[in-house]
């Protein structure tokens, strides 16, 4: 049977067809942001012949509720709300080709409590859209009413340092090495050498989960013995992160329960366990008065490099609302990558209750937590005790200082390694405090603090020409005086 | 052994002027410094007996120092002594510093007690050696 089509009546925005993103209402440079909108910065890197203004407004509709073509059936929502709106497209200092994409969601658009449903949208489909070469998501602005349906960090900083008794210094830990192979008994050991040396922490690696060389049952209770032994000897606080990352989230919680069950203050798990599950064990971790380390396990294939990805300082603003106590930030000075201005940002994100815009630091918006916690951001990979006074002055004290080579590598052993860091830090908190020039004369600090402690004296002999000098991929495009209004 | 809690135990004691070079820090900072004292030196005895109240508002480390002298007149070498700072500011609201200043002139440290229980868990007691006295009898 034939169907005979009405005359289309061209009345414009709603006939069938294809139309550019700019002129379906995914563009408007007048749109004022609400305070309740979320806001979004992308760097969007067009192909060639792609106008830019088209290609933001393109992420605009791809983000939200546009498809490749006109839709009659937007007709039946109010679409205009919906619609996400680019207010505004800057070309990116000093690189020709990429801008800066502003982009302005109503609040409508997301499910209250849920990382999964705000990047399905933001970081969804229009990451793989042909007509653009690349596209970052640079930083997100979450307005307070959007924050506070997130219950947040379970423990935060100053629980954390209330429940383990440490404060005014950062804490020391250290992660097992080698990574894979230890049986649980071994694995013990190097747990209760390093926290009977002076360690708060020592942690499982991100990739510690059950093996045949060491099931989890195995090393979780070898683990304890060793945390109890190392209380017992120094009459301080100890802790191991027991990794509870598993396959499936029935098999996370049997771990983390058989955590808590042993007396454990600490769990962790891995990035790539999902947003979800991540959600689920922060509630748990809340329920449970257990600390939550996150390792951020697989975030530099998308977060390293500038033109494509998911920045870091997004993935730890998502983390802060999951409910993380813990997250890897990076070092400045280790062998992971780390720009330190941009690192300053991470660490703004996780322990401020307020960030204002720093566009030297990538923090393109102002950012209010409200009251929600802080997280402890961990430094990790590649540090050593002679790097003491450039570490505090970089990551502050509210952070974790992670040495695992830089304690198990020790030439007297795990204990030795463990004793000279935490002299280390201790002389150097003590003369920050007394007003010392501690980055300046941190060196004589340290060789000072060495002369009453051998093993201090040995870390810095063998590890005194150690740096990992190289040039960062992913640094900010503003230098610090510049300001955007 | 040595008990490991604060913020400098593994530097050597403090003499008088570092203690009050680190007074003075918090005093700078709008903390107010607390002196508290024990015997019971198990690392989940959160609450010290407290030397008087939190010295809110004083700017000068002397009067802290004289009212740590006084306080080892009474349990120098009898208890462990510790300055901690308290920092009101919202979303902090909790100590900034704790450091310990005194300590027994013996300290016998911790027992480690284990019971057994199913599946091969452990479940784990510390317990000071000096608690097996009354308290004030036991340094």
């Amino acid at each position: 049977m034939n169907v005979i089509a009405p005359k289309t009546q061209r009345t414009g925005r709603y006939d069938a067809g294809v139309m550019k993103y700019k002129e379906m209402g995914y563009f408007d440079l007048d749109y004022q942001p609400k305070d309740t909108d979320i806001l979004a910065c992308f760097r969007i890197t067009p192909q060639d012949g792609v106008d830019a203004d088209e290609a933001a407004a393109a992420v605009a509709g791809e983000s939200s509720t546009a498809t490749w073509t006109v839709v009659w059936t937007d007709r039946l929502t109010a679409c205009d709300k919906y619609r996400a709106k680019c207010y505004r497209v800057d070309p990116v200092p000093g690189t020709p080709g990429q801008y800066f994409a502003f982009i302005a969601y109503d609040l409508e658009l997301f499910e209250a409590n849920s990382i999964v449903n705000l990047s399905a949208s933001i970081i969804g489909n229009v990451f793989g859209f042909k007509p653009l070469k690349a596209l970052r998501l640079e930083d997100m602005r979450l307005p307070i009413a959007y924050v506070k349906t997130y219950d947040g960090p379970a423990t935060g900083i100053v629980v954390e340092r209330e429940r383990l008794d440490k404060f005014g210094r950062p804490l020391l830990g250290a992660t097992v090495k080698p990574k894979l192979g230890l049986s649980g008994r071994n694995y013990g050991r190097v747990v209760y050498e390093a926290l009977k040396g002076g360690l708060d922490f020592t942690k499982d690696d991100e990739n510690i989960n059950s093996q045949n060389f060491m099931h989890w049952r195995d090393r979780f209770l070898y683990c304890m013995e060793a945390v109890n032994r190392a209380q017992a000897a120094t009459g301080e606080v100890k802790g191991t992160y027991l990794n509870v990352s598993a396959g499936d989230m029935e098999q996370i919680y049997e771990r983390a329960e058989f955590a808590k069950s042993l007396g454990s203050t600490i769990i962790m798990i891995d990035l790539v366990i999902g947003y979800s599950a991540i959600q689920s064990i922060s509630k748990w971790a809340r329920r449970n008065d257990m600390i939550l380390h996150l390792h951020r396990a697989g975030h530099s294939t998308y977060t390293r490099q500038k033109t494509h990805g998911v920045s870091f300082r997004v993935i730890a603003k998502w983390m802060r609302l999951a409910g993380v106590d813990h997250i890897h930030a990076g070092t400045v000075v280790g062998k992971l990558e780390g720009d330190p201005a941009t690192t300053k940002g991470y660490y703004d994100i996780c322990r401020e209750q307020f960030n204002p815009q720093a566009l030297q630091n990538g923090l393109f918006f102002d950012q209010d937590w409200g009251g929600m916690r802080k997280v402890m951001p961990v430094a990790s990979g590649g540090i050593h005790a002679g790097q003491m006074h450039l570490l505090l002055h970089h990551l502050g004290e509210d952070c974790i200082m992670q040495f695992g080579g830089g304690t198990i590598g020790h030439p007297m052993g795990i204990a030795a390694g463990a004793t000279a860091n935490r002299v280390a830090l201790e002389a150097m908190i003590l003369a920050r405090n007394e007003g010392r020039d501690y980055l300046a004369e941190g060196p004589d600090i340290l060789a000072a603090a060495a002369r009453r402690c051998t093993p201090l004296a040995q870390a810095l002999e063998v590890w005194k020409d150690v740096t990992f000098d190289y040039a960062s991929t992913d640094t900010p495009d503003f230098a610090p005086t510049l300001t955007v209004s | 052994m040595r008990v490991t809690q604060g913020t400098f135990s593994f530097l050597p004691d403090l003499t008088d002027d570092q203690i009050k070079a680190q007074v003075g820090y918090c005093q700078r900072n709008g903390w107010a410094v607390n002196i508290e004292f024990t015997d019971d030196p198990h690392p989940r005895n959160t609450y010290w007996e407290m030397w008087g109240q939190p010295m809110f508002d004083l700017k000068d480390p002397a009067a802290v120092m004289y009212e740590l002298a006084e306080c080892r007149k009474v349990y120098g070498g009898r208890a462990y002594i510790r300055l901690s700072a308290f920092d009101a500011t919202a979303g902090w609201e909790s100590l900034r510093l704790s450091f310990i200043t005194d300590r027994p002139a013996e300290e016998p440290g911790f027992a480690l007690a284990r019971e057994e229980a199913d599946g091969r868990s452990i479940r784990y007691t510390t317990r000071a050696y000096a608690a097996d006295k009354p308290t004030g009898e036991r340094y």
